[in-house]
C-alpha cells in the first residue's frame, strides 16, 4: 500500500537556521507513527510543513489521500482537509465564546460544506466519545472538563474526515488519569476509521502505549526509525539509548545523562551532528577509523523503506541490525 | 536520632472565593525528617500546590486554615511577620513551577540569586553575595558567565537551575519543589533530577517534591504521598507504593505511566474514566467513588480515613 504522506529529503530553513535538515519518512495507511525528540529537534516544524502551514526549503512532501483524490487548488488555500491537526493545550485551542457545536462545525463552515452539518457534527462528537452529542451542542468550553475539551478538539479534526491526524503532544497538558483515555480514543479512531496518526511527543511511554513505529529526531534529522518494540526494546543509536535510559523508573539500563542541551540549529556540528554529545564517541573507545568519520562525515539519511534504520557510524561499523539497514 | 524538620497535623485549608468556601486541603498530616524526601503526587485540583504554598504561609489573604504546622520547631501559624520572614528562604524555600514565568525578565540571573541573601542579611556585603552566587551557580551546574544573563537568554533547563540556585541562596534546610521538571524535556529533566539528588547527598537537605508524574517521584522521593480531593489517600516508601499500589486511585495513576517493555501496556493505554472532582463540589462519601472501578454501595456514604496497610504504608479505602 502506498503511503498516506511521503517525505523525501525535506528541509526547512529559517535564514541560517536549519530547523529540519533532510528528513525522509513515510506514514503508512492506518499506522501510528511517533516522532520523538527534545525541544529544538525540529519535530514541530516538520509537522507544520506536513500540514502545509510551513513551506519547505527543499525536498518533497506528497500527500496521497486514502480516497485517491488529489488535493485541489482550493483545498490547498484552505489547508488540506485530509490532514488535520490537534494541539497540545485544549483550553488554548478552543474559542471560549463559541459553543461546542460552533467549534466543531467551524471547519465545515470555512469550506462551505453546509450539507448535513448537524449530523456531521453529531457524528464527530460521538466518535470523540462525547455522547449523547446533542447534549454538548449548546455548551461552552468552560462548562466541560479538561478531558472533554481535548475530545472537542479531536471532534473538530474528525468532522473533516481526515486520513491523517497530526497530534502535537496531545496529552502533555492533561491530568495523568485522563491521559490514558485520550490515547485509547486515538487508537479507537485508527481502528474504526483507518486513519493514520503522526504523533509528536517527548514522552516515550506514549509511544509504547500507541505507536506502531517510532522515529527519533535529533537536530533536524531522523537518526533512528523502526518498529516501536525494537526501538524501545533494543535501541541502536546512542542518542536513542541515552533518551531511553533517562525515562524515570527505567531500571534496566544504566543512566546516560547527556550534558548540555541540543545545539543551536544555526550551528549544526560538522560530521555526525550528535558527536559532541555522543557518549560512545566521547568515551574514546571507538576505533580510530570510526571516530574520524564521526567528526568529518555526516551519516547519510535513513532509508525510509527499511524496517529499521539507524544513522550512526559506530553502529554501521558494528554490523547491520537484524533485518534492517544501516543508514550509513 | 532524627527529628522532623517539618510536622503537619490535621491541616485544613479552605479558600474563600466568590463562589463560596472551597475546601482545597482537608485534614492532611505528615512528618518530614531531616534529610528525608517526600513526594506529593496527584492531579490538578487535588490540593498539592495549596499544601506546598501553605507550608511557608504563601496563601492568599482570606484563606481559612486550621491544624498545626511546625517548621524547624516553630509553630508556623503563630509566627510574627518578622519571624515568618526569617523562616522563608532561610529555613524553607520553594522552587516554583514554570521556570519561564518565575524569574524577573528585566533583572540578571545573578541579581535575582543575590536578592534573597541581601533581604535576609545572610551575607555581610555585596562582594560576599557575589562570591556566594558564583558558588551556587557552580553547584547547580551553570557557568559563572551566565550570572550576567537575562532570563530570555537562558534555556528552559538553565532557568530551572537558576530557580534552584535562588532557592538555595540562604542555605535552607527544606526545599519545596513544585513541579520543577514538568515543563522540561526528558534529558533536561534527568539533569535536574540528578542535580537534586546530588544536592541531597552533599547536605542534609530535606525535600518535598510535587508532581503529577508518579514515575518521576520514584527517582527523587524516599516516601510518597498520593493526594486526591484534598486528602492523602495513600502513603509509604516510594518504590513500594509505585510498584505495588493498594488504593485504586494510586493504581490508576501508576498505570498511566507505562513501563516501557511491559507487554501489558503495549498498545493498551490505561486511563481512568471521568475527571478529578472540583474542590467546590466534592462527591459524597469517598470522593473517588464515582471513578472507582471497585466502588461498592457503602463508598457513597463513608469517607474512609488513612489506616495502616502494613510495612510503613497507609491507605484510605474501605476495601483495604
Amino acid at each position: 500500500m502506498s503511503a498516506i504522506v511521503s517525505l523525501t529529503d525535506v528541509s526547512v530553513r529559517f535564514g541560517p537556521s536549519r530547523a529540519v535538515d533532510g528528513v525522509s519518512v513515510d506514514v503508512k495507511p492506518g499506522e501510528v507513527l511517533a516522532l520523538v525528540g527534545e525541544s529544538g529537534s525540529g519535530k514541530t516544524t516538520l509537522i507544520r510543513a506536513i500540514q502545509g502551514l510551513q513551506s519547505v526549503t527543499s525536498g518533497q512532501i506528497t500527500h496521497t489521500p486514502a480516497s485517491g483524490d488529489r488535493p485541489t487548488g482550493s483545498d490547498r488555500s484552505r489547508g488540506n482537509r485530509g490532514v488535520q491537526m490537534i494541539f497540545q493545550d485544549p483550553t488554548g485551542a478552543l474559542n471560549p465564546r463559541q459553543t461546542i457545536y460552533e467549534i466543531v462545525a467551524e471547519g465545515l463552515r470555512i469550506r462551505k460544506e453546509s450539507k448535513d452539518e448537524a449530523a456531521r457534527v453529531a457524528r464527530a462528537l460521538s466518535r470523540a466519545g462525547l455522547r449523547p452529542p446533542e447534549r454538548f451542542f449548546p455548551m461552552y468550553p468552560h462548562q466541560i472538563s479538561g478531558g472533554q475539551r481535548q475530545r472537542v478538539v479531536i471532534a473538530g479534526a474528525m468532522v473533516m474526515e481526515p486520513d491523517l491526524l497530526l497530534a502535537d503532544e496531545p496529552v502533555a497538558s492533561l491530568d495523568a488519569s485522563i491521559r490514558g483515555e485520550i490515547l485509547a480514543l486515538m487508537l479507537d479512531l485508527v481502528g474504526e476509521t483507518g486513519l493514520s496518526i503522526l504523533v509528536v511527543t517527548h514522552d516515550l511511554g506514549l509511544a509504547w502505549n500507541i505507536a506502531d513505529r517510532v522515529a527519533v529526531m535529533y537536530l533536524g534529522r531522523i537518526v533512528e526509525l523502526g518498529p516501536t518494540e525494537r526501538i524501545l526494546g533494543s535501541p541502536k543509536h546512542p542518542y536513542t539509548r541515552a533518551l531511553l535510559s533517562v525515562v524515570p523508573e527505567t531500571t534496566r539500563m544504566e543512566q546516560q545523562i547527556l550534558t548540555g542541551e541540543i545545539p543551536d540549529s544555526r550551528r549544526i556540528p560538522v560530521g555526525c551532528r550528535f558527536h559532541p554529545r555522543c557518549p560512545l564517541f566521547q568515551s574514546g573507545t571507538l576505533p580510530d577509523e570510526v571516530a574520524s568519520r564521526c567528526i568529518t562525515e555526516d551519516p547519510d539519511q535513513l532509508d525510509s523503506s527499511a524496517t529499521w534504520s539507524v544513522a550512526c557510524w559506530a553502529v554501521a561499523a558494528d554490523g547491520e541490525p537484524e533485518d534492517g539497514s544501516v543508514g550509513a | 536520632m532524627s527529628w522532623p524538620v517539618l510536622s503537619v497535623k490535621d491541616l485544613t485549608i479552605t479558600y474563600n472565593s466568590s463562589a463560596g468556601l472551597v475546601p482545597a486541603v482537608r485534614g492532611v498530616s505528615f512528618d518530614l525528617a531531616v534529610g528525608e524526601s517526600l513526594g506529593l503526587a496527584g492531579e490538578s485540583g487535588c490540593g498539592k500546590s495549596t499544601l506546598a504554598n501553605s507550608l511557608l504561609r504563601l496563601l492568599p489573604e482570606g484563606t481559612v486554615t486550621s491544624g498545626e504546622v511546625t517548621i524547624d520547631g516553630q509553630d508556623l501559624f503563630a509566627l510574627s511577620p518578622g519571624g515568618l520572614r526569617a523562616v522563608r528562604w532561610t529555613t524553607g524555600a520553594i522552587v516554583f513551577q514554570g521556570a519561564l514565568h518565575a524569574l524577573n525578565p528585566v533583572q540578571t540571573a545573578g541579581r535575582q540569586v543575590r536578592e534573597p541573601m541581601h533581604v535576609h542579611e545572610t551575607v555581610a556585603s555585596d562582594d560576599e553575595a557575589r562570591v556566594r552566587s558564583r558558588q551556587l551557580f557552580e553547584r547547580v551546574g551553570l557557568s559563572a558567565n551566565l550570572l550576567e544573563a537575562y532570563p530570555h537568554q537562558l534555556s528552559g533547563g538553565q532557568r530551572q537551575r537558576v530557580l534552584i540556585a535562588m532557592a538555595l541562596a540562604c542555605d535552607p534546610q527544606l526545599l519545596i519543589a513544585d513541579e520543577p521538571t514538568t515543563a522540561l524535556d526528558l534529558m533536561v529533566q534527568a539533569q535536574v533530577l540528578a542535580l537534586i539528588a546530588e544536592l541531597r547527598e552533599e547536605s542534609s537537605l530535606s525535600l518535598i517534591f510535587i508532581t503529577h508524574d508518579l514515575s518521576v517521584l520514584t527517582c527523587v522521593a524516599d516516601r510518597l504521598a498520593i493526594m486526591y480531593a484534598g486528602r492523602i489517600v495513600e502513603q509509604g516508601p516510594s518504590m513500594d507504593v509505585f510498584q505495588n499500589a493498594t488504593h485504586p486511585y494510586t493504581k490508576a495513576l501508576a498505570a498511566a505511566f507505562p513501563t516501557i517493555g511491559d507487554p501489558a501496556s503495549r498498545k493498551a493505554p490505561s486511563g481512568l474514566a471521568g475527571d478529578p472532582p472540583t474542590p467546590g463540589a466534592l462527591p459524597s462519601g469517598c470522593p473517588f467513588h464515582p471513578r472507582c472501578p471497585l466502588a461498592e454501595d457503602r463508598c457513597r456514604t463513608i469517607e474512609p480515613d488513612l489506616r495502616s496497610s502494613g510495612q510503613g504504608r497507609e491507605a484510605a479505602c474501605v476495601l483495604i
